[in-house]
């Protein structure tokens, strides 16, 4: 076998991201805007990759969904904090305004959504499953996109929503999107959502049935991923409709 | 720690294919030399991480493609997989 050595396309060069702000979305998930000197633009659902390097040299190299819209003026990440995490602990808690970091992309061609595509649309987010999720319906409310779309999201109680007032206002233009919430652990008094894990029922009850040929976009931690996949593709769902982004054992 | 709960999307590994490829191949279609199945790239399943990933074929789960990083640089072994396509928009 020959080894080549070639430079890396300029895309997945890594460079130097400094964080402009901060934006607290709950009590354990972060926004980071972003200013990175070459960005070349992204499409909703694409991701970054961030490398931190410590002071001894050690480094660790992480995976970030996109929150913002192509549109946006702002590139943004949005990051929940796993306790024991390596990386995710400074993202969402430590980090400071003015921090600089690595990052490379924008990354992935696979799970990404463009008006142009049309629809309807559908999504089901698990916890901060929604970050790419959320690229796609800024993208869509920025230009001005009437595409039917159904949110499916699922957290763990009220409090624990990312960007739920801004997905209540986006829902509340009557431009045809819908935002269903399900919560998997406590349900404020008097809620009128879903009060369980995202299952068989919810989604014959209230997903966009197989015959209206939905694009599907399903993101989350992998074992939510795996079964919503698994349900709608039984429901009979054409398995190259549906499109997974599993962010692994941890999140939602 | 069960294998599923760590099974990621081709994409995931997007970004360790694009140190090697100029072109987006998670949206490029392979075909499973085990069962024939076309998919895209970013739809496989994937283990690994960032000093490599195995790609296994989402309808029998064979192994499509085995991608690791060695101290000679990144091996791309393909040989489960029949046929790439790449279409052109993304080339
Ligand atoms: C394409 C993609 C996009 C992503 N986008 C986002 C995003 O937008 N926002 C976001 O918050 N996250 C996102 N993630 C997840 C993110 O990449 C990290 O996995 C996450 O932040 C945890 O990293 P960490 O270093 O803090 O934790 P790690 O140090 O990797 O793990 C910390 C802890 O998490 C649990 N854990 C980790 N691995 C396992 C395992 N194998 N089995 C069981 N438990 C485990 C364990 O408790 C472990 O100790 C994305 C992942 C992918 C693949
Ligand atoms: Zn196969």
């Amino acid at each position: 076998m020959t080894s080549a050595s070639v430079a890396a396309p300029p895309r997945m060069q890594w460079q130097i991201a400094t964080v402009r702000a901060v934006v607290d979305e709950t009590p354990r998930v972060r926004s980071l805007i972003l200013d990175v000197p070459e960005w070349p633009g992204h499409r909703a659902g694409q991701h970054v990759d961030i490398r931190l390097t410590g002071e001894d040299g050690y480094r660790a190299q992480r995976s970030y969904s996109i929150a913002s819209a192509p549109e946006a003026p702002d590139l943004a990440v949005t990051i929940e904090r796993i306790d024991d995490g390596e990386v995710s602990p400074y993202l969402a808690a430590n980090v400071q305004v003015g921090d600089r970091f690595e990052i490379r992309g924008p990354i992935g061609g696979y799970f990404v959504w463009t008006a142009p595509l049309g629809g309807p649309l559908f999504l089901i987010a698990g916890g901060s499953g929604i970050v790419p999720l959320m690229a796609m319906l800024r993208h869509r409310a920025l230009v001005d996109s009437k595409t039917p779309t159904l949110l499916i999201h699922s957290s763990r109680g009220f409090e624990e929503i990312i960007f739920r007032n801004e997905l209540e206002r986006l829902a509340t233009k009557e431009d045809g999107l819908t935002v269903y919430h399900t919560l998997t652990r406590r349900q404020p008094v008097g809620w009128s959502g879903g009060a369980r894990r995202i299952d068989r029922d919810m989604l014959t009850g209230i997903g966009i049935p197989p015959a209206m040929t939905p694009r599907i976009y399903i993101c989350g931690p992998t074992p939510l991923v795996e079964s919503a996949a698994r349900i709608l593709s039984e429901l009979g769902h054409e398995p190259g409709l549906i499109k997974t982004e599993r962010f692994g054992p941890t999140g939602g | 720690m069960e294998r599923d709960a760590l099974t990621l999307d081709g994409n995931a590994a997007a970004g360790l294919l694009g140190e090697l490829f100029a072109i987006e191949m998670t949206a490029a279609v392979a075909t499973c030399d085990a069962c024939g199945t076309s998919g895209a790239i970013g739809g496989a399943r994937v283990y690994g991480g960032e000093m490599g990933a195995i790609f296994r074929c989402a309808t029998c789960d064979a192994v499509i493609v085995r991608l690791v990083r060695t101290s000679r640089g990144i091996s791309f072994d393909a040989r489960g997989m029949r046929c790439l396509v790449v279409a052109e928009a993304s080339a």
